[in-house]
């Protein structure tokens, strides 16, 4: 019986049908939830601010026809060798093993396609990657799992992950049925065991540290490569601060909807900030310490279309990174997958994990049922790499128009030209988060106005 | 046509580690350099692949010959923390102690130290070896994957915890040891292997017959909350 069957029926706001699923999950297991994504509540987005584009005020661009530059230098500071993106949406980092070599092929595929970076993960760098990927960001993850030096000296750009949005903090997990004889190879564990990832670095331990540590990479790299930061959206201000007294070219600040592989629901659903006043606190800390134009800043988590990238960069972005939207792009909860052209109806592989298409994040299981978030040799042939290529780089394509779309209309003919001034909050607490005025009045919370 | 080889001094103090670093990456295998006026600077020696010979006249501070894979890099002095991180091959012989994370992430290569060796030596080894004739402090060993520790003194709190496939053997007493590290009987396999790692570094007052060794319990490869896993 449902509430449309008997209205009467009072579904309990603490208790709410998902709750007591989980808390009886938890009684008959002893075990909490591992899953895959980012967080599923809704927060507070950038779907809370809308732009003010041109009218009387303000002249408008041609929609299709003027020139809306999107070039993107990242790296400036420091690095003689600055990574040049011809548009500021990057592929987050996501790690073979997490992800089939299809999945990782056809991201770095698309990322060439469209001029953009793509980014390896905890695991190493494969060479089936490095080839696909002519902008390569090579993460310094606290495990070092397949992290040699030869590959530190191949990257375009070197990425230090203090933490992630689903999991400051945390380490990670890579569940053992993923954990096949070439990602153990690679990782050097023993295949099939559950390989946990350091949540903190083994030879460094605080920011005089970390200055040390980026030094070390640069010496190793010639003074040449971008050094990237990355934290999970916390106490961003003061980290974005600590991150640029270390030395970094580009900070990476990546929100409490940014995705994972698995991590404990726990983890996803209550810690951290949300992205949206995750840029507007990075922002405020760039440039309260002068480096406006000097370090750059990547926003990520939770990050879907042209508007999202929009109202990033206005409120002080240089670029976005995407992961979830990557995978939905490549195929992920679709109901098929499609082989030669022809559509394989996969809706009961998602109910064999207890998932529906539109629903699922079961990644950490490694039976991902269109082949993307899997190590199985089966899984993994459902994803043509051609095929997942293509509707990556669509995705990239679609979703630079839909951002230049929105500057043109600003008035702007580069995206970086976006600034806060154009946005107004819809509601109180996206106003108080982002900084910028509720719609239809000058109140910004917060600023004793 | 070979490259000559060449022998020559160079004083860290005067040309900073940036362009002692270079001077050392564009020296011909077979070379060897002698680097002078330390005064604790750090990440002396790294990146390097050339299979030179580096002799380091005084202490250094963090990270001395990490990331390298070639040369072979003698210590007078202590270096700081994080020596010979990452490396991939060769040898750093150190003729005093270290600081903590002394050989992390090694994948390969054998890191000896005459005498102690600070908290977190060999963290998170993938291969490495490192021979230590004195102490190690506490966490030594924590998540190491593969390779050797051999402790010719006493080990710290926590010895091996969440050990994966690499071995540890300690001369003198393990304070503790940490979550699913075990002691182990010694093989013969293991004894030749400590032998092999005496005659190395000369440290032969350890007895490869009467050493501790510490390898992984295997009982939290898998989680399974159900059987009172501890952490």
């Amino acid at each position: 019986m449902t509430h449309q069957d008997n209205p009467a029926l009072r579904e309990s706001a603490t208790f709410p049908q998902d709750m007591i699923s989980m808390v009886q999950t938890m009684a008959r297991t002893g075990r909490y939830e591992i899953r895959g994504w980012g967080a599923k509540r809704k927060l507070p987005s950038f779907d809370d601010l809308s732009f003010i584009t041109a009218s009387v005020s303000r002249y408008p661009l041609e929609g299709y026809r003027e020139r809306c530059e999107t070039k993107t230098v990242l790296g400036t500071r420091f690095a003689t060798k600055p990574l040049e993106l011809d548009i500021p949406i990057t592929i987050a980092g996501m790690s073979f093993g997490s992800l089939s070599a299809h999945a990782k092929d056809a991201l770095g595929r698309a990322a060439t396609n469209v001029g953009t970076s793509t980014t390896t993960g905890d695991g190493g760098m494969t060479e089936e990657e490095r080839r696909a990927s002519k902008h390569l960001v090579y993460q310094c993850l606290p495990s070092r799992y397949g992290f040699r030096p030869e590959h530190v000296r191949a990257a375009d750009a070197i990425e230090v992950v203090v933490g992630q949005g689903a999991k400051p903090g945390g380490g990670g997990m890579l569940l053992g049925q993923k954990v096949s004889e070439r990602v153990a190879s690679m990782r050097t564990l023993p295949a099939g065991v559950d390989q946990r990832s350091a949540s903190r670095h083994p030879d460094w331990t605080g920011p005089d540290d970390l200055t040390i540590k980026i030094a070390e990479l640069r010496e190793a790299t010639n003074w040449e490569t971008p050094i990237y930061v990355k934290c999970g959206a916390t106490r961003t201000y003061n980290d974005v601060k600590l991150a640029i007294a270390a030395g970094a070219d580009v900070v990476v600040v990546d929100g409490m909807q940014g995705g994972t592989g698995a991590t404990q629901d726990v983890f996803i659903e209550h810690t951290g900030i949300p992205t949206l006043p995750a840029v507007r606190l990075a922002a405020e800390a760039i440039r309260d310490v002068g480096m406006t134009g000097k370090v750059q800043l990547i926003v990520s988590g939770g990050i879907r279309t042209g508007a999202d990238i929009a109202k990033a960069i206005a409120l002080g972005a240089d670029a976005v990174s995407i992961g979830v939207a990557s995978l939905i792009a490549l195929g992920c909860n679709s109901p098929y997958y499609e082989k030669d052209g022809v559509k394989h109806d996969v809706t009961a592989d998602y109910h064999a994990l207890g998932t529906a298409p539109g629903y699922c994040h079961e990644c950490q299981t490694g039976a991902c049922p269109v082949g993307i978030t899997t190590q199985t040799p089966e899984l993994m042939d459902r994803l043509d790499p051609d095929e997942a290529a293509r509707r990556m780089t669509n995705y990239l394509k679609a979703l630079t128009m839909e951002l230049t779309t929105l500057a043109r209309a600003c008035g702007k003919n580069d995206v970086h030209h976006l600034e806060p001034e154009d946005l107004v909050a819809l509601t109180i607490e996206a106003a108080a988060m982002a900084k910028v005025p509720l719609a239809g009045t000058s109140w910004i919370p917060g600023n004793g106005l | 046509m070979t490259a000559t080889t060449e022998s020559i001094t160079l004083d860290v103090h005067e040309m900073g580690v940036t362009e002692v670093n270079r001077a050392l990456r564009a020296l011909p295998d077979g070379s060897s350099a002698t680097l002078t006026q330390i005064r604790g600077a750090h990440n002396l020696a790294v990146g390097l692949t050339n299979k030179i010979h580096i002799t380091v006249e005084g202490s250094t501070g963090y990270y001395l010959g990490g990331l390298c894979d070639g040369p072979d890099i003698t210590v007078n002095g202590s270096p700081g923390p994080g020596l010979g991180e990452n490396l991939m091959s060769g040898t750093i012989r150190v003729n005093g102690n270290s600081s903590s994370a002394a050989g992390a992430t090694a994948h390969g290569g054998l890191i000896i130290v005459s005498g102690d060796v600070s908290s977190r030596a060999a963290i998170s080894f993938k291969g490495g070896t490192l021979a230590v004739a004195g102490d190690c402090g506490h966490m030594s060993a924590f998540m190491a994957q593969a390779g050797t520790l051999l402790i010719g003194g006493n080990a710290g709190e926590s010895l091996g915890d969440s050990l994966y496939e690499a071995v540890v053997y300690v001369g003198g007493k393990v304070r503790s040891l940490g979550a699913d590290a075990r002691t182990e009987d010694l093989t013969e396999a293991d004894v030749a292997k400590v032998r092999e790692l005496i005659e190395k570094s000369g440290f032969d007052h350890i007895n490869p017959e009467n050493v501790t060794k510490v390898a992984s319990a295997k009982q939290l490869y898998n989680f399974d909350a159900l059987k009172n896993q501890r952490y």
